[in-house]
């Protein structure tokens, strides 16, 4: 599978060192080895979630727990998250930090996820979520903390979209 | 038999759990009963109370968590009970209030008035732990007994479609969020004390 398994251990590893201790995740195939390391990693609690707005109520809880928390998802996933993003994260001002595959942009040649890639990033304006593509190798690292920080400082969902030329090696 | 019944009859016991509620009748009724900081009303995102314990609960495996759940609720959400199912938390006890109706928006009957069966929905997801409850003497004794367990429990009440005059109380959501977030703090920090040994 050309998913790349490189940078998929690089965000990973950048995960780890935010202190991250549960990541919940709906399938998708990019997110393949994300899952896998998740889910071999002892100190991981791996929540596989039937939709993505379970992550919504599962990583509130986990705050209020004191536990950090990724949401990994596809975009059509962030689409079916937000009622839970606009009344629970928002409302009650909960940090969430959500990787989001960026299906559907340019490369993409799965016709059925064209349409969910058109209304990515106008909904994440129209929702007022920070976002910030992952897209280089050398770069993610500082984005995923920045993005970590932004979120637990400001209270807030932030987004992080995980770019073709980052995942797929053709 | 009465939901604001069955919540006294457990009232004294939620006091050593985590409470996770619906929005609605649910929240208005217990809060009438007396608040408490480790009370958290989840007062929108229908159908994400029972995720919200599941968080709580595989991230404090050592304190009991209790979800105060709805039929309309529950319709919203009945994937994730299959994820409670999956990861079987054994600290959890989720209570699903079932008046066959969606009260709180006028009374429209949802799915269980017409024969959909929530107790049975929630043994085939594989919630190890089920019963629906017809009386306040049933409900307090299997509440208090799932409390007490170590096994994942839905308990289905069925309750009339009654509730308070008002939705609203004066305690604001932010005020709620940040008093239960501390709450849990502080059972951390007590867990941190070393022992005095004397």
């Amino acid at each position: 599978m050309p998913v790349s398994e490189t940078n998929s251990r690089l965000i990973y590893e950048a995960l780890k060192r935010c202190d991250i201790r549960l990541m919940s995740a709906v399938p998708e195939t990019w997110l393949v080895h994300l899952i896998r390391m998740g889910d071999e990693d002892p100190d991981m609690i791996l929540v596989r979630l039937a939709k993505e707005e379970e992550a919504i109520g599962i990583s509130a809880g986990a705050h209020f727990a004191g536990v950090r928390s990724v949401l990994l998802m596809q975009n059509h996933g962030f689409l079916a998250a937000i009622n839970g993003i606009v009344s629970f994260a928002h409302l009650y001002k909960i940090p969430l930090l959500m990787l989001i595959s960026y299906r559907g942009s340019f490369g993409e040649r799965d016709p059925w996820q064209t349409q969910g890639g058109n209304v990515t990033e106008p909904l994440l304006r129209a929702l007022g979520i920070p976002h910030a593509f992952l897209q280089g190798p050398d770069t993610l690292a500082q984005r995923i903390q920045g993005a970590h920080a932004l979120a637990e400082s400001s209270l807030q969902p932030v987004a992080l979209l995980l770019t073709r030329e980052l995942m797929w090696e053709e | 038999m009465l939901r604001i019944d069955c919540l006294r009859s457990v009232y004294s016991g939620l006091e050593s759990c985590l409470v996770v509620t619906i929005m609605g009748a649910v929240a208005a009724e217990l809060q009438s009963l007396g608040h408490r900081p480790n009370f958290f009303y989840l007062q929108h995102a229908m159908g994400l109370a029972s995720s919200t314990g599941l968080g709580l609960s595989l991230c404090l495996p050592e304190q009991k968590i209790v979800v105060l759940d709805g039929d309309g609720s529950i319709l919203m959400n009945l994937g994730g009970l299959t994820t409670l199912a999956r990861y079987r938390p054994n600290n959890l006890v989720h209570v699903i209030f079932d008046n066959e109706s969606l009260l709180s928006v006028g009374g429209f009957p949802t799915a269980t008035a017409s024969g959909t069966d929530l107790e049975g929905i929630a043994r085939a997801s594989g919630i190890p732990h089920v019963a629906t409850l017809r009386s306040v003497e049933e409900f307090n004794a299997a509440v208090t007994h799932a409390i007490q367990g170590d096994v994942l429990t839905a308990l289905v009440a069925k309750v009339e479609a009654t509730g308070p005059s008002t939705y609203h109380t004066d305690l604001a959501l932010l005020e709620n969020r940040f008093q239960f977030q501390r709450y849990i703090q502080s059972l951390a920090s007590q867990d941190r004390r070393p022992t005095r040994k004397g």
